[in-house]
């Protein structure tokens, strides 16, 4: 089967369906495993941090929560643009799903960073490049799904959203420079930065096994929403019949 | 135990943020999985709404 031919079963809705469901294991299962072990380790395994103590540990929710909001909002922007370009409905069931996981993950970043900065900058929260480039990254999705619901229209609403997905695409370089690009009372990047991770090994693995698992729950995640968004657009379409009868309310 | 509970003094900030992790993940589950079943009970539904429409025409 060539490429072209497997693109094009992939883009019918029944057939991408069907995919979705199959994969949700697949991403599921490894998710569950690869958090289990990062947050164990990461919690009784690591060593304190020799400044931070016992509080860095945060950071194995926290980290991979950015990422995700950031990663989220990445998929969201590009489905978006290619739902507009290409007008895959596809594409925009796909942004459409991907905007709630990722304002949740934007929310627990903010969220557990407020509460790792108590102990160790003195304070809950502070207008800086970092702190405030990842809130005004929460309104983006919030503004987005609000945006989503105003319409009753299916169509329009893929529309109106994804030009708002796509302006908002600027946010994302911003977030993530913002610590080399301005003065922040948030530490610079960990994992990724030059020389190599700031870490030992003790407490780099369960940090990248975190990072991992996060993102395989996004997929599996994405997968089961992304079929209610094929639903949503196939309404009366014939090939419904055959799926909804048998194992109605199962999932 | 307990001083793994205490977390050198910073149990409260850990604890808070993974029990805030734990919320979050369990929503998306949760959440995910309604969305999947209320699709799937309203395309139903118009489906069947569309056969007795159907129906009745043809009586």
């Amino acid at each position: 089967m060539g490429t072209w031919t497997w693109f094009h079963k992939l883009s019918s809705p029944p057939h991408f369906y069907r995919i979705a469901g199959k994969m949700i294991p697949w991403y599921a299962i490894p998710a569950a495993l690869l958090m289990a072990y990062g947050l164990y380790a990461g919690l009784v395994l690591a060593p304190a941090d020799y400044q931070q103590g016992d509080a860095f540990r945060i950071i194995y929710v926290h980290a991979p929560a950015a990422w995700l909001s950031l990663m989220c909002y990445s998929v969201m922007a590009v489905a978006a643009a290619v739902g507009l370009v290409w007008r895959i409905k596809l594409a925009h069931a796909l942004a459409a799903a991907t905007a709630p996981i990722g304002a949740s993950f934007a929310f627990l970043c903010l969220a557990t960073g407020s509460i790792w900065g108590r102990p160790m900058w003195g304070t809950w929260w502070t207008w800086d490049a970092r702190l405030t480039s990842q809130l005004i990254l929460l309104f983006l999705y919030l503004g987005y799904i609000a945006l989503r619901s105003a319409y009753d229209d299916l169509t329009k609403a893929d529309r109106a959203s994804a030009v708002l997905a796509i302006v908002g695409i600027v946010n994302v370089p911003i977030i993530h420079f913002s610590v080399t690009w301005w003065n922040s009372l948030h530490q610079g990047s960990t994992v990724l930065r030059k020389g190599g991770p700031a870490m030992p090994p003790s407490m780099l693995i369960p940090l990248i096994a975190c990072f991992f698992g996060f993102t395989f729950l996004y997929a599996a995640l994405a997968c089961v929403r992304v079929r209610a968004e094929v639903l949503r657009r196939e309404r009366n379409a014939h090939w419904l019949k055959d799926l909804t009868t048998p194992r109605l309310g199962a999932e | 135990m307990n001083d793994f509970l205490a977390m050198g003094g910073y149990g409260a900030y850990v604890w808070t943020s993974y029990g805030l992790a734990a919320i979050v993940l369990v929503w998306n589950i949760r959440s995910a999985r309604v969305a999947h079943r209320d699709a799937r009970l309203r395309a139903q539904r118009a489906l069947s709404m569309a056969a007795s429409d159907a129906a009745t025409r043809s009586v």
